[in-house]
């Protein structure tokens, strides 16, 4: 591998740990802060790649849309897309207990899993939806990628401004609150539900914005990138490993599960070719372990959370 | 102040509120007493808005709040504790309090995104009224400590001062002195007290008789989902039912 391939592997690493990190800010949010058990993360990844899809695709017979927008508007589209259709999942699942939440997201992801892979006409079923627009390709190597790279740590720079700054006010802490009784928090006058929902559909915005950016990534959104194992239990292990509730923590285990995914990927491919088929089963087996070490030995996550310091303290 | 009106709540086949009827006078401390399983903890979930009651209803001010839900019983002036405490485990004791004022502009995302000024504001005088609270109830050396960390006691104060964040003068009480030992109950009777005197209204549960007959009057004594009678300690004590649902038949036989 020549230096300049490996700097390119390198920039394409750090983008899609960076993705994976705007995906790990939406679990936080739901998650760390509130407590919301979302075990349909890849939901939210499907609804966010596919709207941008649709809008930003050129015209095609093989599926719904190609209005040919420009990349931008399918991404706002695809994080506003996701949000608007949280809303009404929230409104019949707030009420859950967050195993039952789980659950119920859980199953929700899936039946979208099945609409994407079945309703053609729509997302063109198991063949996907191809030729995305990439913004910046007229630049060329390797002007184009670091841009794209620039992209997605803009979009974290700005996630993460928001979702600090609502951790870190009062709304921030009627969720954490919630999280740690949410009969004390109604015994204390909050309104759980409301306050869940404006969580989970905030935590939904990101993952839409995330999912576009994964299509935009590619080029190309089909069923198998919105799979469970790597669309919902990865970005769990990146915000479980980083640190749940705390947001720095989040970004920070998306780059070290993605690194980590990644360098399973190359170990598995060293592997003699009738091992090979099963290679796929032993990076999963990687991960798995990763996390049971993680719990075992440092369930704070690497960087655990601490108290928010509250909005215009200085000390 | 605030009225049960013959509430009755069912679980299944099993009546555990049975045509209750109870009354707060405004700046009362009234007490509920009652052997366990009596219903006592039941009908304050009922007060609270934590079951829908099967029947009756309850009033608050001479409305009825019977389908309100907590947190909107809370808003109309209601607060109440929690006989376990239900503290917000990993937050601070500072934080415990200054989560409960209500009306905060930062509860807000709009606010809490686009006027950081306005909400460190008005934090800045929630703050001051949190530390204020925790001077009051003698916490201030636990205050960056996370809730989880405080003693059973110290918890039952902080339910307290909970209440007293809220800023609603209409406080239930469920077992405050259940669990604290003899020199913080010391502490909290005197807060307690401290508190009506500046015009707060409580209901009080409460196993610890020598605590109830120190504050509350009225009492009224609950027995099987009913309210067996009502009145001071002394006119308690004298009431041969009152005898007979705490020891049983037997016992009063005996």
């Amino acid at each position: 591998m020549t230096l300049d391939s490996l700097a390119l592997y390198l920039v394409s690493l750090a983008t899609m740990g960076g993705i994976y990190a705007v995906l790990t800010l939406g679990l936080n949010i739901q998650w760390g802060m509130t407590g919301l058990m979302n075990a349909g993360v890849a939901g939210f990844v499907a609804i966010g790649a596919y709207t941008t899809a649709i809008l930003t695709t050129g015209p095609s017979a093989s599926h719904l849309g190609g209005l040919g927008w420009p990349v931008w508007a399918g991404i706002l589209a695809a994080g506003g897309v996701s949000a608007v259709l949280a809303l009404p999942i929230a409104l019949v699942s707030m009420r859950l207990r967050s195993d039952y939440l789980a659950m119920a997201t859980l199953g929700i992801a899936e039946i979208l899993r099945l609409v994407v892979r079945n309703e053609d006409w729509m997302t063109g079923g198991p063949r996907g939806i191809a030729g995305l627009p990439k913004p910046f390709e007229t630049l060329g190597t390797p002007v184009s990628q670091l841009a794209f790279l620039g992209l997605v740590l803009g979009m974290i720079a700005v996630l993460y401004w928001f979702a600090e700054r609502a951790h870190r006010s009062p709304w921030g802490r009627v969720q954490r609150a919630i999280r740690e009784n949410e009969v004390a928090a109604a015994a204390a006058g909050k309104n759980v539900e409301a306050f869940r929902l404006q969580s989970f559909v905030f935590g939904a915005f990101a993952m839409g914005l995330g999912g576009a950016l994964l299509a935009h990534n590619i080029k190309f959104i089909g069923p198998e990138a919105v799979e469970p194992l790597i669309a919902t239990f990865l970005v769990w292990v990146m915000l479980i490993a980083g640190g749940s509730g705390n947001n720095r923590g989040a970004i920070l285990g998306a780059f070290a599960i993605w690194t980590l995914w990644a360098a399973t990927e190359i170990m598995t491919a060293q592997l003699p070719p009738e091992l090979g088929g099963r290679a796929a089963y032993v990076r999963i087996f990687l991960i798995g372990l990763a996390l049971q070490l993680i719990l075992l030995f440092r369930p704070q996550g690497l960087i655990g959370e601490r108290p928010p310091k509250p909005l215009g303290q200085i000390d | 102040m605030l009225e049960a009106v013959g509430l009755v709540k069912r679980f299944g086949g099993f009546t555990a509120v049975d045509g209750c009827s109870l009354t707060v006078a405004e700046r009362s401390m009234t007490g509920l007493i009652g052997p366990n399983g009596a219903g006592k903890t039941t009908l304050f979930n009922l007060l609270g808005g934590y079951y829908r009651p099967d029947g009756g209803q309850v009033r608050f001010k001479g409305r009825d709040i019977s389908r309100l839900k907590p947190h909107q019983r809370f808003r109309a002036g209601i607060v109440r504790t929690f006989q376990i405490p239900h503290e917000f485990a990993r937050m601070t004791v500072l934080e415990n309090l200054t989560v409960v004022p209500p009306g905060q502009l930062g509860e807000g995302l709009a606010a809490a995104w686009f006027w950081p000024w306005g909400v460190a504001r008005q934090e800045a005088k929630i703050r001051a009224r949190a530390l204020e609270v925790l001077e009051f109830l003698k916490l201030t050396h636990v205050k960056d400590n996370p809730a989880e960390a405080l003693s059973g006691g110290q918890k039952k104060l902080l339910e307290l001062g909970r209440a007293v964040m809220s800023g609603n003068r209409c406080v239930l009480l469920d077992e405050p002195a259940a669990g604290v030992n003899r020199a913080l109950l010391g502490d909290l009777t005197e807060r307690i007290l401290d508190l009506h005197r500046i015009g707060y209204t409580f209901l009080i549960i409460e196993h610890d008789m020598e605590f109830i007959a120190k504050l509350c009057q009225p009492i009224y004594v609950m027995a099987e989902g009913k309210v067996l009678t009502e009145g001071t300690m002394a006119d308690i004590r004298r009431d041969a039912r009152v005898v007979e649902a705490y020891l049983g038949h037997s016992g009063a036989a005996a």
